[in-house]
């Protein structure tokens, strides 16, 4: 037999360690190529997307129910205490209520005279579900059910309730992947509600159990900064909208330096029990003047 | 072809169940790692090309949704499997003490990986806190999921061999 013709079932295979040579160099060039552009994210999410995240829905669906029901049994004592003195507060928050829509009403005439919108209310905002969380323990990021399809794009911001939860880092035809603000490598330029002083608030792992994140860099020259004042995020961030609410600093020393202090926010969002989110339809970079 | 439908679906249902289900039963913030135990599995079973190949396939997974950069952990996953293809001349099916021993080190090397790469790197060094609440925690808890799920990944295996060698038959 000619030395050509190939034996009946005897196949060409690679050996393990010359496939292990293909593929890290196959790994390594994908690492250094999505370092900076965003070229294989189209189709490889595309592809992913339509096949993971049906289940993903499916299953999240059913994990969210189950946790929700041990839950519930588990705070139905707690709630009945809580209503009784919620009853009290509503009553007490009607009399506000009622006070400060007096305010609101001579605030919306003194803005139409300064000629000024309402800015954040009308932002176009959608809501979505979180489907899966960050497979791994050493970030938080998470996906949502919604996705390019849906008018969801790159640097959305993303909120639950009035807080900030985080940004749309990267999204697929059917979903996207949201980076928290207490993910460990997430930095958001903030500021102080009260002075308009800015700082830095930067997640942190270690943070995470106490259920608080780190700030830093904030120069507050004149000392006003006191525990309790709003940080929003601020006007300078070229990715955050400003004015949402980041949270409320809860410890403030000063640095070595004695310029800057830092310190630590307790976050506006319970990151704990996220299930549902809303993404802000407009970007900062299109925000119109 | 069989084989590679049922290794795609296991890899497929692994990882739907690392990032919903056992994130709502997660101790303490803390999930398992399902993936690694695949990879590690299959590597010491099936020998290191395999081994490599699903590590590949598990890191991508986890690139494409969850990591800024697309490669990263499937080069993690992938060398963990192709190190644990190394082990497959002294597996024995009945001997449950090396596979416990070799995915208890897999996951110890991702998490070392993992801190070397993601954190060291941006300045993180307090290695001890990291060793201490995470890595460790993770490799307990993969420990205890792995003995209910190494018998599960064993029993399919087998079975496929099983499968494999009559079909095998069948031609001669």
């Amino acid at each position: 037999m000619s030395p050509i013709v190939k034996k009946k079932g005897e196949k060409f295979t690679l050996p393990g360690k010359y496939l292990l040579f293909i593929l890290t160099i196959l790994c390594t060039a994908m690492v250094l190529l999505t370092f900076n552009t965003k070229v294989f994210s189209g189709p490889l999410s595309a592809v992913a997307g339509y096949i993971v995240v049906p289940f993903e829905e499916g299953i999240s669906v059913v994990g969210s129910w189950l946790s929700g029901r041990s839950e519930e049994l588990v705070q139905i004592r707690e709630l009945l205490a809580q209503n009784e003195q919620l009853r009290a507060k509503v009553d007490e928050l009607t009399i506000e209520n009622t006070r400060l829509q007096q305010d609101r009403y001579e605030l919306t005439n003194l803005r139409e005279l300064y000629g000024l919108d309402s800015q954040y209310d009308e932002y176009d905002k959608t809501g979505a579900r979180i489907i899966a969380r960050d497979s791994g323990n050493w970030f938080y990021s998470f996906v949502i059910n919604k996705g390019a399809s849906d008018g969801i794009a790159v640097d959305m911001n993303v909120m639950a309730g009035s807080g900030l939860v985080g940004r749309v880092v990267d999204v697929g035809p059917n979903w996207a992947k949201v980076k928290s603000i207490i993910a460990d490598d997430s930095n958001v330029s903030s500021m102080v509600l009260s002075s308009a002083d800015h700082l830095i608030v930067s997640g942190n792992l270690k943070m995470y159990a106490s259920g608080v994140i780190e700030f830093g860099q904030l120069v507050d020259s004149d000392g006003v900064v006191v525990e309790g004042d709003k940080v929003v995020t601020s006007d300078i961030s070229d990715k955050y909208l400003p004015g949402i609410l980041i949270g409320y600093i809860n410890t403030i020393t000063p640095d070595a330096n004695n310029l800057t202090k830092s310190g630590y926010i307790t976050p506006a969002v319970d990151f704990e029990h996220l299930e549902e989110v809303l993404v802000i339809r407009q970007l900062k970079q299109n925000v119109p003047d | 072809m069989k084989r590679g439908i049922i290794t795609a679906l296991l890899i497929f249902i692994c990882f739907l169940l690392q990032c919903t289900v056992f994130r709502a039963l997660a101790f303490g913030g803390i999930v398992p790692n399902l993936l690694i135990v695949l990879t590690a599995s299959f590597g010491f079973m099936r020998g290191e090309k395999t081994g490599l190949l699903i590590g590949f396939f598990c890191g991508l997974l986890v690139d494409i949704f969850f990591a800024s950069v697309i490669g990263f952990y499937a080069l993690l996953y992938m060398y963990i499997g192709y190190m644990n293809g190394k082990f497959a001349a002294i597996f024995y099916p009945q001997d449950i003490k090396l596979p416990v021993a070799l995915i208890l080190c897999s996951d110890f090397l991702y998490g070392i990986g993992c801190y070397v790469i993601l954190f060291l790197l941006r300045g993180r060094f307090e290695f001890t806190y990291y060793l201490l609440h995470i890595i460790l925690p993770e490799i307990v808890y993969t420990i205890a999921v792995t003995l209910l799920l190494y018998p599960l990944i064993l029993w399919i295996n087998t079975g496929l061999e099983r499968s494999e060698l009559r079909s095998g038959k069948k031609f001669v």
